[in-house]
């Protein structure tokens, strides 16, 4: 499988397996018009297996999103056919605005769309989020 | 400079010493009421009552106008702008305008949070949903306190529906902050404390177990706390029909129970205590239902940064 290589652009290593599309849909990589690629699968020395995202543009990345979802990915921004920047693993984020939603029916948030959902950070290791309002745990 | 507003949307948004200071208050109201007639003068409470109540609305109302104050509210969702779709910050935004401090009870978990978020004025949980009560909680410690004059060195049963049961949460929340309690948690599985209480009382590193049957832990208890199982907070009839009569305390269970075990209930009980309990002598809720005028009298004081209005008068 022959995947081109990008000349300034971003790409995501390092994924657990299994998470690259919903790193894909959280970032709304659907949106771009450039090209994206999710690679499933791949082997991995450290991993065993991996998921890579390759984005041929440089754009703002939500890292909140990234370190929710894997604290662990390394960030390689490229430019000029070249690695410019390196970034190992993302730091969990305090606090997820919007990033995912409240799953509990009887939450405030399942009533009134116009509040943001918010989650805070309660434990590091495991990392695990509750809901601000209702303390429900995210999974 | 004035003070930042406070709120009681979680019992620990109080510290210890706050609470100790609001009993000791409710306690002096309690010997003397007289001397806090006019304590809110000219003050208004608004009771925004999503949910049906009876002690909870009704002791605050009470509470406020022997303060001297006045109150105004609605009692359904129905008879206020939210059957027309109004959102709590609206709500709250406008009643702030009216009202001096604000009492609400919503069905849904994290109301009160939206609404302290937009409020003007001091905003009190009276009840989220099954997530916390944390008025009923000063309530019951006043109980306690009244009846052990302790909070500490404690063997607590929680029994019932200790999953959507608010004032469980909140009691917990409480108790787990003082010294040498320990719980004891009956109920049916599928009516177990949601994993965030549960997160509490392992991180406060608190004694605990759990029984299924309150026969077995019955002479350990100190105090019997029963609650509810309550329809409201089912999607399902199967499943509350299924747990409704999961427990219930009559007078035979009580023999084993040691001579200062009390009873409490945050009430409405329906069929978790039978009726001739209520003239055994371990039998307290009543009595608490009453020591939440006051402790609410305390708290409105407190909120409302008039304190020392209250002692002086």
């Amino acid at each position: 499988m022959k995947i081109d290589s990008i000349q300034d652009g971003i790409v995501l290593d390092h994924i657990q397996a299994g998470k690259g599309m919903e790193i894909y849909r959280l970032l709304h990589l659907d949106d771009l018009d450039c090209t994206v690629a999710i690679i499933k699968n791949v082997k991995s020395r450290t991993l065993g297996r991996k998921d890579i995202i390759k984005i041929d543009e440089t754009i703002d990345l939500d890292l909140d999103i990234l370190g929710f979802i894997d604290k662990d990915i390394t960030v390689n921004t490229i430019r000029g056919g070249k690695l410019w920047k390196k970034q190992r693993g993302v730091p969990l984020p305090a606090r997820l605005v919007n990033i995912i939603p409240c799953k509990n029916p009887r939450c405030i948030t399942a009533s009134e769309p116009s509040i943001d959902h918010l989650f805070r950070l309660v434990s590091e290791d495991p990392p695990l989020y509750r809901c601000a309002y209702c303390e429900t745990a995210a999974r | 400079m004035q003070a930042p507003l406070r709120h009681l949307i979680d019992i620990k948004d109080l510290s210890v010493s706050e609470i100790g200071a609001l009993l000791s208050r409710a306690d002096g109201i309690l010997a003397r009421p007289g001397d806090y007639a006019d304590a809110c003068h000219r003050k208004k409470l608004a009771t925004l009552f999503y949910e049906p109540s009876t002690r909870t609305r009704l002791s605050f109302e009470a509470a406020m106008l022997e303060l001297g104050g006045a109150v105004l509210g609605f009692s359904s969702q129905d008879s206020s702008s939210a059957s027309k779709g109004e959102s709590v910050a609206d709500t709250i935004r406008v009643v702030s305008g009216y009202a001096d401090v604000i009492a609400m009870r919503h069905p849904k978990e994290g109301a009160p949070i939206v609404a302290a978020r937009h409020a003007n004025v001091p905003v009190i949980n009276a009840g989220d949903g099954g997530h916390n009560h944390p008025t009923q909680t000063l309530t019951d410690l006043l109980t306690i306190q009244q009846s052990f004059g302790r909070l500490s060195k404690l063997t607590v049963g929680l029994c019932g529906d200790l999953k959507f049961g608010r004032t469980v949460h909140s009691l917990i929340s409480a108790m787990v902050r003082y010294p040498d309690v320990r719980f004891v948690l009956i109920s049916p599985p599928e009516l177990k404390c949601p994993d965030y209480v549960m997160a509490q009382i392992q991180r406060s590193g608190v004694a605990w177990e759990e029984s299924r049957q309150m026969e077995e832990v019955m002479d350990q208890l100190d105090i019997l706390y029963m609650t509810r199982v309550q329809r409201e907070r089912f999607f399902n009839e199967a499943d509350y029909v299924r747990l409704k009569d999961s427990f219930i305390l009559d007078v035979p269970k009580l023999a084993r129970a040691k001579p200062e075990m009390i009873v409490m209930h945050p009430l409405p009980r329906v069929n978790e205590i039978q009726a001739k309990v209520d003239e055994n002598p371990h039998a307290r809720y009543f009595e608490q239902a009453v020591f939440g005028k006051y402790v609410r009298m305390a708290l409105i004081l407190f909120l409302l940064g008039l304190e020392k209005e209250g002692e002086a008068a």
